[in-house]
């Protein structure tokens, strides 16, 4: 694998996608009642890339597939989910041995919440994680280092999980991103439960990540957090990305940007319009022949709800709706 | 070191309440047998011929015409000085009795609680491991089939395969017959502990197994277990270093919360086998009506039982790091 990516490097430019994920969908076979077999669908039909030095904000309510997202990525997704489509690192298309074999090392998660963590284990073994024999004192100099850096005190190394307050389990679950020599970060909503000046603390931190050359993926549903530090936004719904827009788009009334849900989105904020839109995303249930926006929809024609709608890329950013020039 | 403070505090709650446990156990299984149609004069004498005036005297010092309050304080009484009275069948005091039965009946207890212990929790966490698989199939209809076998019957199989048709084993006796008890050696003793504690083990792993078994794949399929094979971890040293964590503390507790358990298995396992331990006095007091024998045995187990309960809530209470904190927090 080492002599592949130099040769990769010297062949591409810096921009090259270092996650390229392409018509990505998933589904839950199910039994219901007797032996009937269903399939629930949570993504469809998804593509986003992440690129190095840069960070991606993935942005949708809750429900939407995001955490589901990540863990096709990572390759553990639960036995009963059917994937379908391509994941490509770093030019390859990962198989799940590939993806068994990446994580922890190519790429790494930052979960979503402290329950991401051995309730029975020292939080400090947890950061520094199973370790090759002979490398345990080194990669404790470095979880000290990361610890400190991050404002943990020492006596942190020894605390169970349960012991962290809010901030601090974040800080700790950045940090065993840190610890590893991942280039692909995936940061599952990191801001809920932190107060404004945390918030800012771990947004820095996955600015530096980015900084240092990772590609970082932030997954949230705070449109304004991901605004703060981000490159570029995903926006997610009902499992798929509607629109995918550069963050200098996000101005004014939102007239550059593309989707009418992302201009719903951020005519939503309190700053700006404050205007919610009304309904809820469809139910994994429930079959959407056309576009996943209709119901809500106010540029809709007849043409919406018959087929899903072509993705288009439109002034350096991607969008999924009929109505867009 | 607080810590020890607590302990010790909680230890002696709990021998508070064990002391009151004894008192309502005591006056209880008292009463029962007061009112239980039990002559201790006929099961002294047994077939034994004596003069009406030597009976009269026994009657006398059996207090069979005192009211059952006063013989109650009576007992009571000495009870408190570390007098439980003299057994009738044995003759001779019954804490000596106990003494000796409960010492046979502790290797066999102990041995056997280890084992199934420790073979259980192998198994629990190999079908737990392998879900699904032909393997975890095997031991889940092994622990049903286990869990529906009578020990009394498994004993008796054991007995006629082990030692009536291979001969492997001695049939019964916790000794050897006719050898000085001096002369007893250790390997006496082991060779007529294998096939009780045997029969224990193997019944005891059914329930020990499937509990380890459930956890396992509860633990193995939560969020902390993921996370860790999304940082690479995999296979079995996943397994030992999230899975085992998290469900051995679980299973030892279940394993001391079986000592009643444990008990009534020997007293049946000591029937089958003649096996001279606490089990078969306690059959032999019942039947041939031993009052402060029983009496005693039944105080005993009480705090068998209890210790294995109060040992359960040390570790749950004291061991589990998150139970600590919120001790210590509210
Ligand atoms: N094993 C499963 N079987 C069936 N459905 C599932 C399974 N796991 C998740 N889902 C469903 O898929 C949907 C998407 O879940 P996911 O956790 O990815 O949402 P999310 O966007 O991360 O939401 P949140 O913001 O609350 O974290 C949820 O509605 C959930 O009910
Ligand atoms: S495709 Fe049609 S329904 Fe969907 S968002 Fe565009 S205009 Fe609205
Ligand atoms: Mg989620």
């Amino acid at each position: 694998m080492g002599n592949k990516t130099e040769i990769n490097a010297k062949g591409k430019e810096k921009a090259e996608a270092l996650l390229n994920v392409e018509d990505l969908s998933l589904s839950f076979i199910q039994y219901t009642s007797g032996l009937r077999q269903t399939e629930l669908k949570v993504i469809s039909n998804l593509s986003i890339q992440a690129n190095r030095g840069e960070i991606l904000a993935v942005v949708g309510s809750s429900g939407s597939g995001k955490s589901l997202l990540t863990h096709a990525i990572l390759g553990i997704l639960p036995s009963n989910a059917k994937l379908d489509g391509k994941i490509e690192y770093d030019g390859q298309v990962l198989t799940q041995k590939d993806k068994e074999d990446l994580r922890g090392k190519e790429i790494a998660l930052v979960p979503q919440s402290v329950t991401y963590l051995d309730p029975l284990m020292k939080v400090s073994n947890q950061v520094i994680g199973a370790v090759e024999k002979g490398k345990e004192d080194l990669m404790k100099k470095l979880q000290r280092e990361i610890f400190q850096q991050y404002n943990l005190k020492p006596e942190v190394e020894r605390m169970y999980p349960h012991e962290l307050s809010g901030g601090m389990a974040r800080r700790v679950l950045v940090s065993t991103a840190v610890m590893s020599p991942a280039k692909l970060i995936i940061v599952d909503e990191p801001t809920p439960g932190l107060d404004e000046k945390t918030l800012n603390e771990t947004l820095s931190y996955l600015k530096d990540m980015a900084n240092k050359g990772s590609a970082v993926m932030l997954i949230t549903h705070d449109i304004e957090a991901a605004l703060k530090i981000s490159d570029k936004i995903a926006v997610f719904y009902a499992g798929t990305v509607l629109e995918v827009a550069n963050v200098e788009d996000f101005k004014n009334d939102g007239e550059n940007l593309r989707h009418p849900y992302t201009q719903a989105l951020w005519n939503a904020l309190p700053q700006n319009k404050f205007q919610a839109i009304e309904g809820h995303q469809p139910m994994q249930d429930e079959v959407v022949d056309g576009c996943v926006f209709y119901e809500r929809c106010y540029k809709k024609n007849e043409l919406c709800s018959k087929g899903i709608p072509q993705i288009k890329k439109i002034n350096g950013g991607v969008v999924r709706c009929n109505n867009v020039s | 070191m607080s810590n020890k403070k607590k302990i010790a505090g909680f230890i002696g709650k709990k021998i508070l309440r064990l002391i009151s446990l004894l008192l309502v156990v005591s006056f209880v299984s008292f009463m029962l047998v007061q009112y239980s149609p039990i002559d201790p004069v006929r099961a002294y004498l047994g077939e034994m011929a004596v003069s009406a005036e030597h009976k009269e005297k026994l009657e006398e010092y059996w207090g069979v015409n005192t009211p059952p309050q006063e013989k109650f304080l009576n007992w009571a009484g000495s009870l408190l000085k570390g007098d439980f009275g003299v057994s009738l069948i044995y003759r001779m005091p019954v804490i000596d009795v106990i003494k000796e039965r409960f010492k046979a009946s502790l290797a066999l207890m102990a041995s056997s609680w280890l084992i199934s212990g420790i073979l259980g929790f192998i198994l629990g966490v190999v079908a737990g491991m392998n879900k699904g698989t032909l393997l975890d199939r095997v031991i889940k209809t092994y622990c049903y089939v286990l869990a529906a076998t009578p020990t009394f019957w498994l004993a008796l199989v054991l007995l006629m395969i082990f030692s009536v048709y291979l001969g492997w084993f001695p049939i019964g006796l916790s000794v050897p017959i006719g050898v000085m008890a001096e002369n007893v050696t250790f390997f006496d003793r082991l060779e007529h502990l294998i096939l009780p504690a045997l029969t224990l083990s193997v019944l005891g792993v059914a329930q020990i197994a499937m509990f380890t078994r459930e956890k396992l794949i509860e633990v193995m399929s939560s969020d902390y277990v993921l996370f860790a094979k999304a940082r690479g971890e995999k296979g079995l040293d996943l397994v030992l270093r999230h899975g085992i964590r998290n469900v051995a503390l679980p299973a030892i507790t279940l394993q001391f919360l079986s000592f009643s358990e444990l008990f009534g298995g020997t007293v049946l396992v000591e029937q089958v086998f003649s096996y001279q331990g606490i089990g078969l006095a306690t059959v032999s007091a019942g039947l041939k009506s031993d009052v402060p024998l029983l009496l005693g045995i039944v105080l005993i187990s009480t705090v068998f039982v209890f210790v294995g309960n109060m040992i359960a809530d040390i570790i749950y209470q004291f061991i589990d790091p998150r139970i600590k904190q919120q001790e210590s927090t509210t």
